[in-house]
């Protein structure tokens, strides 16, 4: 069994040391393109953070109990695409049944996480390192977290960013990679943690 | 990279052949991935591959080959299977056809290149998420025949790893001194480590991307169609397709 230690340094080395996406570069489309507003960065976050943690358990009972048991682990990539693709659809459906006020916050992010590179690169990564489902789910969590981090802390960066004069090659997208340059850097500096 | 309008500016156009029908429109779409729209420079397509695997221009040039597979065996399924497909399951279809290339390559990388596969690492099976090839899927092979869309796939690849290519090439250069592994820069030269790094990425697209943007703007004012240029995420690719956050977020996000 996983010791609570293991646990905490893959909490730890998932969500700051290798951040998902300033040193693995997954999860890239929504954290460019979601990330003007410090509320909205939020509220993916939150919404990555929910379907990771979900995909993430959902991927590695399948895993365990069908892929292993009957041997055809080569055919992981197929079936995390669809599964995951198929979740998100049942977790929209669901959401907007049953909890219309987490639907209300969550429903939009959620169509742009569905084939987000992020959510198959934990389950793959997950199935690579070899960890039994609790350990690929407290990995999960733990990439989305750092998601989060890095995606609200590109949107206030982002908002003070808008009152500056920036060179006119520069404005928008070039200007948004040099931050996350810099913040890639910053996050540099966690890697003496472990 | 100023190599690409170069070519763009000196290449003979696609039609110029004389030979007829299909040569010519194999050429024509080869010409296409390649320069006129390439998928790196020019749509930026496929970004979390082109950032993460780009360390050096051996990796660049591997994972740029890898895909070119998959999208030319992709297409050409694709395309002969386009009268099969209903329209209302085609990605789910797609995704099931890229997905199992992707496994075949990936498994065939792991019996003869196990060094490629191992520094390629988790971005060969999320081959199957880059954007190029859905978007190739659903915006050509869908709707073209199998051979043009054979050399699509094989146009766009190209593209691809010539991108990948130069793209690790310039972080190996500046970040290690080396090309191909070779170190060619003088003693006196301290290679700029963070670029072989992953920040280093992040500033070489963003160079890449003013770079397009000043393009962009120089094409504009000389009246030329620059529609295509930076398109990508707003047309082609799955993450961003009508559903997606082209009209949402896109749009506001990307250009001023």
């Amino acid at each position: 069994m996983e010791s609570v230690k293991e646990l905490l340094v893959i909490l730890i080395g998932s969500s700051l040391v290798s951040n998902v996406v300033l040193s693995q570069f997954l999860g890239l489309c929504p954290f460019l393109g979601v990330s003007k507003k410090t509320k909205t960065a939020a509220g993916m976050g939150t919404a990555v953070i929910f379907v990771i943690t979900l995909a993430s358990a959902v991927a590695g009972v399948i895993y365990q109990y069908v892929l292993v048991r009957f041997h055809v682990e080569y055919l992981r990539t197929i079936v995390f695409i669809l599964v995951i693709a198929a979740l998100v659809q049942f977790v929209e459906m669901f959401l907007r049944k049953a909890m219309p006020g987490l639907y209300e916050a969550l429903g939009v992010y959620l169509p742009l996480i569905t084939t987000n590179c992020a959510v198959l690169g934990v389950a793959i990564t997950n199935v690579q390192k070899e960890y039994g489902i609790l350990t690929g789910v407290v990995n999960g969590f733990a990439t989305a977290v750092g998601f989060t981090i890095a995606i609200v802390i590109l949107a206030g960066i982002r908002e003070k960013l808008e009152y500056n004069d920036v060179p006119a090659s520069f404005r928008g997208m070039p200007m948004v990679l040099l931050t996350a340059g810099l913040m890639a850097i910053a996050f540099c500096g966690f890697s003496g943690l472990l | 990279m100023s190599e690409k309008e170069l070519r763009a500016k000196n290449s003979v156009p696609a039609g110029a052949g004389r030979e007829e029908g299909i040569m010519n429109r194999a050429a024509e779409r080869l010409y296409n991935g390649i320069a006129k729209e390439n998928p790196t420079f020019v749509l930026m397509l496929g970004m979390c591959p082109t950032l993460a695997v780009t360390t050096s221009a051996i990796n660049g040039l591997g994972m740029g080959l890898t895909t070119l597979v998959v999208l030319a065996l992709s297409n050409l399924l694709i395309s002969l299977l386009r009268g099969l497909i209903p329209n209302r399951v085609r990605i789910p279809a797609f995704i099931v056809i890229i997905a199992s290339f992707v496994t075949v390559v990936q498994l065939l990388l792991e019996a003869y290149l196990p060094d490629l596969n191992k520094a390629l690492g988790v971005y060969i099976p999320l081959i199957v998420v880059n954007c190029i090839i859905l978007g190739r899927a659903e915006s050509y092979a869908y709707s073209n025949p199998p051979i043009p869309s054979l050399f699509d796939g094989i146009g766009m690849g190209m593209g691809f790893t010539v991108a990948l290519t130069c793209i690790g090439l310039v972080r190996e250069l500046v970040g290690a001194g080396k090309a191909f592994g070779f170190k060619i820069t003088p003693d006196s030269f301290e290679p700029v480590r963070i670029f072989a790094q992953a920040p280093g990425a992040f500033f070489v697209l963003a160079a890449l991307v003013a770079l397009q943007n000043f393009v962009k703007a120089a094409g504009a004012r000389a009246g030329r169609d620059t529609s295509k240029i930076g398109s990508g995420c707003s047309h082609d690719c799955m993450n961003c397709g009508e559903k997606g956050c082209s009209q949402r977020f896109y749009d506001d996000g990307k250009e001023e």
